[in-house]
């Protein structure tokens, strides 16, 4: 464990103690309400997806082009993360979308996108629990396909007619509802780092356990 | 230019930007008349935003616990094998 887990860990633990009254203390949005208040942790979630998926995307293609396990080692952590934040942000999605539009799901151009993305990452697990022998590199180049496929996602608002909110509301953000924001984006951000160093963690001791049972053989 | 020049310029004029005008209107009758305050919808139709709050920030934290959980099991699980192979095989540890 290193020397800068414990301090995170506080600072982070700190922060989700306070977030629901920074939140709450952040003003209402005219047209939607209460109901927006969960901008606060829908679209941290997804910062934290995208940030995994590029760490899972660029680490993979330097164990695919290098042959460096460690780095397979932290993109398998890395994607592993993306889909628990990726199944909160589908989560808190349409629980918004049901007050702002009316309706849970609409299959436009940036959900239906977000979908995919998390469904692509959802099927690199399985490849990597399923796939057996050689599994490593087929689920690398799905990270790096997935990986690519980050930017259409988040431009896909302003592309192509959607219901979604487009990429201009977060640098408008009025002065209480932007730091508000942007506290949550760095709790997220830190959990993120705390959840990598466990995963890459537990990465490392199976990877040692295996070392173990080689050794172990006569 | 005669009067009567005049007022007929004049009548060609609102002629014709007029018709593109009132073309354009917002079509009256059903169309608009489909929309209802919010205050005055039943109660049934009117959706509560706290409980779409909590829920999503209620599921927030439920996924971390369980997935904070979940990682410190298996590295609770990796590592109490890794103890067993190590007393069953002292020569290893040390690889």
């Amino acid at each position: 464990m290193t020397r800068f887990f414990l301090p995170v860990f506080g600072v982070t633990a700190l922060m989700f103690a306070g977030a629901p009254f920074v939140i709450a203390d952040a003003p209402y949005e005219s047209t939607m309400l209460l109901v927006q208040k969960i901008f606060y942790f829908h679209v941290p979630a997804w910062f934290v997806m995208f940030t995994a998926i590029f760490i899972s995307g660029i680490w993979s293609a330097r164990y695919l082009f290098k042959g460096d396990r460690n780095a397979d080692r932290v993109a398998f952590a890395a994607a592993e993360i993306a889909v628990v934040f990726g199944l909160m942000g589908l989560v808190t999605g349409p629980l918004w979308g049901r007050k702002a539009w009316g309706v849970w799901w609409q299959w436009d151009a940036r959900l239906t996108m977000a979908l995919l993305l998390e469904a692509i990452f959802i099927g690199y697990l399985l490849v990597r629990k399923y796939g057996g022998p050689g599994s490593e590199k087929l689920s690398a180049a799905m990270a790096i396909f997935g990986m690519l496929n980050v930017p259409f996602v988040y431009i896909s608002v302003n592309i192509w007619r959607t219901i979604h909110p487009k990429t201009s509301v977060v640098p408008t953000l009025g002065p209480g509802m932007f730091g508000a924001f942007w506290f949550s984006v760095i709790a997220f951000m830190l959990l993120f780092a705390l959840l990598m160093h466990l995963r890459v963690r537990l990465e490392q001791q199976r990877a040692a356990l295996d070392d173990l049972y080689l050794a172990e053989e006569p | 230019m005669t009067m009567l020049k005049k007022l007929s310029v004049l009548f060609l004029t609102v002629l014709l930007t007029g018709a593109p005008l009132l073309a354009s209107q917002p079509p009256g009758g059903a169309a608009t008349d489909g929309f209802v305050p919010l205050d005055s919808l039943p109660p049934q139709e009117q959706l509560p935003a706290a409980p779409l709050l909590v829920t999503a920030y209620a599921f927030v934290w439920v996924l971390l616990m369980a997935y904070i959980w979940s990682i410190a099991s298996r590295l609770r699980k990796v590592e109490a094998e890794m103890a067993t192979l190590q007393r069953r095989t002292p020569g290893a540890a040390g690889r």
